[in-house]
C-alpha cells in the first residue's frame, strides 16, 4: 500500500522512497526505506503526517502516493 | 590558524587572518542566535552571500571570530541557505554545533555529518528544560562517549551553560565517524583539498564536485546517509529514555492545528487579528502618520524648500529629481512613508509565526488548496507576503522549490494579489457601492486566482516538487529573535527594492515628460470605452496604477466622486485594475527573478486577462 492510504494512529514501515533527493532529505529527518514510524494526522487528499518520537514531518499527499509502506503491528 | 581553502566568501577577513574561525552551525529554530549574541555581543557585521538571499552575521569573541549560519538539517545543496551554510561550515576551524536535546534523530544527523567530515565539534545541548517536560532522560555522558566530541547541556534562553560552552570551546575536537568512512575518504583526498570536501565529494554535492573538477562517480550518498542515519538512531537508543509521557497542551494545540476542522477557525483567527494589526493598525494609523505628516508634509516641504531655487530654469531635472513621481520626493515618501511600517510589520508577523512553529502547520494545512494550483503548502509565504507588498513577495518565491512553482507563483502575485497600498484605497470604494457588489469583486477575483492557477498547472511542462517538511514543536517566540529576523529581512527588502523605485520613478517621469503616458491612454481609450463601457478617463487610473498601485486606485476613487462611474462600472474598473500588471517595481522585480520571456508573459497575460474579465464583467452587469 502507498503512505496516502495510511490513516491516523497507524504504525507503519517505509518500504520504498522513489526520488534520490527526496529520499536524501528524508532520511534526515528519520524517513527511509526500513524505517518504523507512526502516522499522526491524514489530512484528506492532503498531506500525512508522520511522527518519530518527538519528531513529526509533514508528506504532501502526491509524495505520499509515491511512498510504499507496509503496516505494522 | 585560518583555513587556507576559505571558499567565495563574502567577508574581508583579511584583518582577522590571525583569528581562529568559530562557526555556529544547528537545526533551524534551536537556538543559535543566542549563543551568537552571547558569544560576540553587540558588535557585529552582517553580510550578505554573493547572488543568495542569506545574511551571515559574523562577530569577535577573544581569539575567535564567529559565525552564524542559516539553519540546515544536513550539509548539502538541496537550497540557497544550504550551500551557504556548507561554504561557511567548510571554511572554519572549529564547529559549534547547536542542538536541540528533544529532537536529537533529527539534529543528530547533522552533528554526526559534521564529525564525519572531520571537523573539530563541541555540541551544545541546547533546550534541556523541555527534556523534563516532555518526560524524557538524556545519558550526556553515554551520548558524548559514542559521539567522541564534548557534550554541554544548556538552556540558552535563561543563560544556563553558557559560560561553560565558552570555557570549553577549545576542548572542541575530531569525533568518531560512521564506520569505514576514514578509508572512503582516503580515495578521494589526492583530488580536494581537506577531508571535509572529500566527503562531500563522496556525497554527490554538486557544487563542491563541479568546483574540484572531479570526474568520477561515486554514487555513495544513499549508502553513507543510510548508514549515519542507523548510527544516529542507534545513539539515540542508547542515551534518551522515555520516563513519562509529558507536555500535553503542546501537542494537543498542534493536533487542533493540523486537522481542517479545528485548523481551519484557527487560521481564520489568526489572518483576522492579522488583519486587524496590519490593515487597520500599520495601513491606516501608522501610515496616516508617516506617509502624510512625516513624509508627505515636512519631508516633501523641506526638500522641495532646498531644492525648488537651485533647480529654476532647469525644468527636466526638476521633474525628475522633485516632480509628481521625483527620485527625492515621490521615490522616499513611498519607500519610507508608506512600504516601510507595511514591510516591517508584515515581516514581524511572518517572524512570530515562524519562531512559534505555527508556519509550518498552516503550510501543511493550505497544501491541498494549493497543490490544485500548481504550487505546495510553502508558497502560503509569498502569498501572504504579497497583501503587503507584491514586490517584497515577488522576491520571496526564491524559497519555492521549482522553476515552474516560482513562475506560477509570480504570476499569481502579479495577477490577482492586491498589495496593501491597493487594498486600502479598494476597501473604501466598495464600502460604497454596497456588499452584493463587493462580494461579487471578492469572488471575481478569487476565482481568477483559482482558474488562473489551475489551468497554468495543466499547461506548463514539469512538475512542482511535493511538501516535505518538519513540523517543529510549538514555542513561545522570542521577542529578540523577532525583533533582529524582521530587521535583517526589511533590511534586505530596502536594498534589493530601492534602486527599482529609483527606476521606475525615471521610467514614468520619461514617459510623461515626452507625452507617452498620454498615448498609452489613448491607444486603450477604444477598449476602455467599448469593451469595458467605462469612460475615457478611467485609462488614466489604470495607467497610474502602475507607477503606484494606490494612485490608480485612487484614481478611480476621484472620478467616482465625481459621479463618473455608476456602481456597476466601479465594480468592472476595480477588478480590472486589480489584475491589471502590478506596480512599476514588482514588474521590474519580475524581470530581474525571472528571464525576460517569463516576466513578457507575465505582463502580458495580467494585462490581457484584467481586460478579459472586466470585459465580461461588463457584459454582465452594465
Amino acid at each position: 500500500m502507498c503512505l496516502s492510504n495510511a490513516r491516523p494512529g497507524q504504525f507503519i514501515e517505509i518500504i520504498s522512497i522513489p526520488d534520490p533527493d527526496v529520499k536524501a532529505q528524508a532520511i534526515r529527518f528519520g524517513i527511509y526505506e526500513g524505517a518504523k514510524v507512526k502516522c499522526s494526522e491524514v489530512i484528506n487528499s492532503g498531506p500525512v503526517i508522520l511522527q518519530n518520537r518527538m519528531q513529526e514531518i509533514a508528506v504532501g499527499h502526491n509524495l505520499a502516493k509515491k511512498i510504499k509502506i507496509k503496516l505494522v503491528s | 590558524m585560518s583555513s587556507d581553502h576559505s571558499t567565495n566568501m563574502p567577508f574581508d577577513l583579511k584583518s582577522h587572518s590571525d583569528k581562529i574561525k568559530l562557526v555556529l552551525v544547528g537545526n533551524p529554530n534551536v537556538g543559535k542566535s543566542v549563543f551568537f549574541n552571547a558569544l560576540t555581543g553587540i558588535y557585529v557585521d552582517v553580510s550578505n552571500f554573493p547572488g543568495t538571499t542569506v545574511d551571515i552575521s559574523h562577530g569577535i569573541y577573544n581569539e575567535y571570530i564567529v559565525f552564524d549560519t542559516p539553519g540546515v538539517y544536513g550539509v548539502s545543496s538541496f537550497n540557497d541557505e544550504e550551500r551557504v551554510a556548507r561554504d561557511v561550515i567548510l571554511s572554519g576551524d572549529i564547529i559549534l554545533n547547536v542542538v536541540d536535546a528533544v529532537h536529537m534523530e533529527r539534529d543528530l544527523f547533522l552533528t554526526q555529518q559534521l564529525i564525519d567530515m572531520g571537523k573539530k565539534v563541541i555540541v551544545a545541548l541546547n533546550m534541556m528544560d523541555d527534556v523534563k517536560r516532555n518526560g524524557l532522560k538524556i545519558d550526556i555522558e553515554k551520548l558524548s562517549e559514542m559521539l567522541g566530541v564534548p557534550i554541554i547541556p544548556t538552556v540558552a534562553v535563561h543563560k544556563i551553560g553558557l559560560d561553560e560552552v565558552k570555557n570549553k570551546i577549545n576542548t572542541a575536537c575530531t569525533g568518531n565517524p560512521i564506520s569505514g568512512i576514514r578509508e572512503k575518504l582516503k580515495e578521494v583526498m589526492p583530488l580536494v583539498s581537506n577531508p571535509s570536501e572529500a566527503l562531500l565529494v563522496l556525497e554527490e554535492d554538486e557544487n563542491i564536485i563541479a568546483r574540484n573538477n572531479i570526474q568520477k562517480d561515486y554514487n555513495l550518498r544513499e549508502k553513507i546517509y543510510h548508514q549515519r542515519r542507523e548510527r544516529v538512531n542507534e545513539i539515540v537508543d542508547k542515551v534518551v529514555t522515555q520516563t513519562s509521557q509529558g507536555a500535553s497542551f503542546k501537542t494537543r494545540l498542534s493536533q487542533m492545528m493540523l486537522k481542517p476542522l479545528t485548523g481551519i477557525p484557527i487560521l481564520i483567527f489568526t489572518l483576522f487579528i492579522m488583519y486587524e494589526f496590519l490593515g487597520v493598525f500599520i495601513a491606516q494609523t501608522v501610515v496616516g502618520f508617516t506617509e502624510e505628516i512625516i513624509m508627505g508634509t515636512y519631508y516633501n516641504n523641506f526638500i522641495v524648500s532646498i531644492f525648488e531655487p537651485l533647480l529654476k530654469g532647469h525644468n527636466f531635472l526638476e521633474k525628475f529629481l522633485i516632480g509628481e513621481f521625483g527620485i527625492l520626493t515621490m521615490v522616499p515618501i513611498y519607500i519610507l512613508g508608506l512600504l516601510l511600517p507595511l514591510v516591517i510589520g508584515f515581516y514581524f508577523l511572518l517572524s512570530i509565526l515562524e519562531d512559534s512553529g505555527y508556519l509550518p502547520r498552516i503550510a501543511t494545512l493550505v497544501d491541498k488548496s494549493l497543490t490544485k494550483l500548481g504550487l505546495n503548502g510553502r508558497a502560503i509565504i509569498p502569498i501572504i507576503l504579497g497583501f503587503g507588498c507584491v514586490t517584497m513577495a515577488t522576491i520571496t518565491t526564491r524559497l519555492l522549490g521549482s522553476k515552474r512553482e516560482r513562475f506560477i507563483a509570480t504570476m499569481l502575485l502579479g495577477l490577482a494579489i492586491p498589495c496593501s497600498a491597493q487594498l486600502g484605497v479598494i476597501v473604501g470604494m466598495t464600502s460604497s457601492i454596497g456588499i452584493s457588489y463587493f462580494l461579487v469583486y471578492v469572488l471575481t477575483i478569487v476565482l481568477v486566482f483559482i482558474i488562473t492557477g489551475t489551468i497554468l498547472n495543466k499547461i506548463l511542462p514539469g512538475e512542482s516538487t511535493d511538501l516535505l517538511i518538519d513540523i517543529p514543536p510549538l514555542r513561545i517566540p522570542r521577542i529578540k529573535n523577532i525583533l533582529s529576523k524582521t530587521y535583517t529581512k526589511t533590511i534586505m527588502f530596502l536594498k534589493e527594492a530601492s534602486p527599482l523605485f529609483v527606476i521606475g520613478a525615471v521610467l514614468i517621469t520619461f514617459m510623461e515628460h515626452f507625452n507617452i503616458l498620454v498615448g498609452i491612454q489613448n491607444i486603450i481609450a477604444p477598449l476602455t470605452e467599448g469593451f469595458l463601457q467605462l469612460p475615457k478617463e478611467v485609462a488614466t487610473a489604470f495607467i497610474m496604477g502602475i507607477i503606484r498601485r494606490d494612485f490608480g486606485a485612487a484614481g478611480l476613487f476621484s472620478l467616482a466622486e465625481q459621479g463618473l462611474l455608476n456602481d456597476a462600472q466601479i465594480l468592472v474598473s476595480l477588478v480590472v485594475i486589480t489584475l491589471f500588471v502590478p506596480c512599476i517595481a514588482a514588474i521590474l522585480v519580475i524581470f530581474k527573478e525571472r528571464d525576460w520571456k517569463e516576466s513578457a508573459l507575465i505582463w502580458f497575460g495580467s494585462i490581457f486577462i484584467s481586460f478579459l474579465v472586466g470585459g465580461i464583467l461588463s457584459f454582465i452587469l452594465i
